[in-house]
């Protein structure tokens, strides 16, 4: 009885280190190895191209647009005033 | 009689006061309405025009005069730009902007004004060359 369960342990022991230390399965540990690594590096060389090439200034450029549009529009009628108040400074 | 000094004295320091009103206030009255004759000359001929920035320009090269008189009339300007920027929270190069637009908006056929692009165009009777930003 006290034997048995030796031997049972002693086969689960054994049996699952050793998998990975067979010829068949180390190349594919190593292949997973290498496909992880192209992933990887695909990935960040992909995403380094991305953020490079962002066309981050078109963007910028329209975000100040409708800014500084919206703050003239308000702007206007005080403006107008402006030349009517001061013809020394705005008149002919 | 103390009292009829007092009275006496502010009789004659009221008089004196009017005197000066009355000399005050006309010339205030003039320097309000007309801006420079040297300016409202070069700007019928041309030789300053409206910016798109709202402060006035060369499209030519200026006589000394004309210059200094712009440029003197370009700092009041940004003086008053500052002063209604403050007010209407915002800064001076946006409410200058908006002047540059209601003032160009106005400009008169003959006169020069500056197009979106930076050239010189001299105002015809059609509506003038404005930036997008203009209001309407």
């Amino acid at each position: 009885m006290i034997a048995n369960e030796l031997t049972w342990r002693a086969r689960f022991a054994k049996h699952l280190p050793m998998q990975d230390q067979q010829s068949g399965n180390r190349r594919s540990h190593a292949s997973r190895v290498t496909v992880l690594a192209v992933l990887l590096g695909g990935a960040t060389a992909l995403s380094g191209c991305v953020s490079v090439k962002a066309p981050d200034k078109p963007i910028v450029i329209e975000l100040n647009i409708n800014i500084k549009q919206e703050v003239v529009y308000r702007l206007a009628a005080d403006a107008n005033k402006s030349i009517e108040a001061r013809p020394d400074l705005f008149g002919n | 009689m103390t009292g009829l000094i007092e009275r006496k004295h502010n009789w004659r320091s009221l008089v004196l006061a009017g005197a000066m009103l009355g000399l005050v206030l006309p010339a205030a009255q003039a320097s309000a309405q007309v801006a420079s004759p040297v300016l409202a000359a070069a700007r019928a001929s041309g030789e300053v025009g409206e910016k798109t920035d709202g402060y006035l320009g060369f499209p030519g090269t200026p006589s000394a005069e004309v210059r200094r008189a712009a440029d003197e009339l370009n700092i009041k300007r940004r003086a008053y730009y500052a002063e209604r920027a403050a007010a209407q929270n915002t800064t001076v190069e946006a409410y200058a902007l908006t002047m540059g637009c209601q003032l160009i908006a106005k400009t008169k056929p003959g006169e020069k004004y500056q197009a979106p692009d930076g050239s010189w165009r001299t105002r015809g009777a059609e509506a003038p060359l404005r930036s997008n930003l203009c209001p309407a």
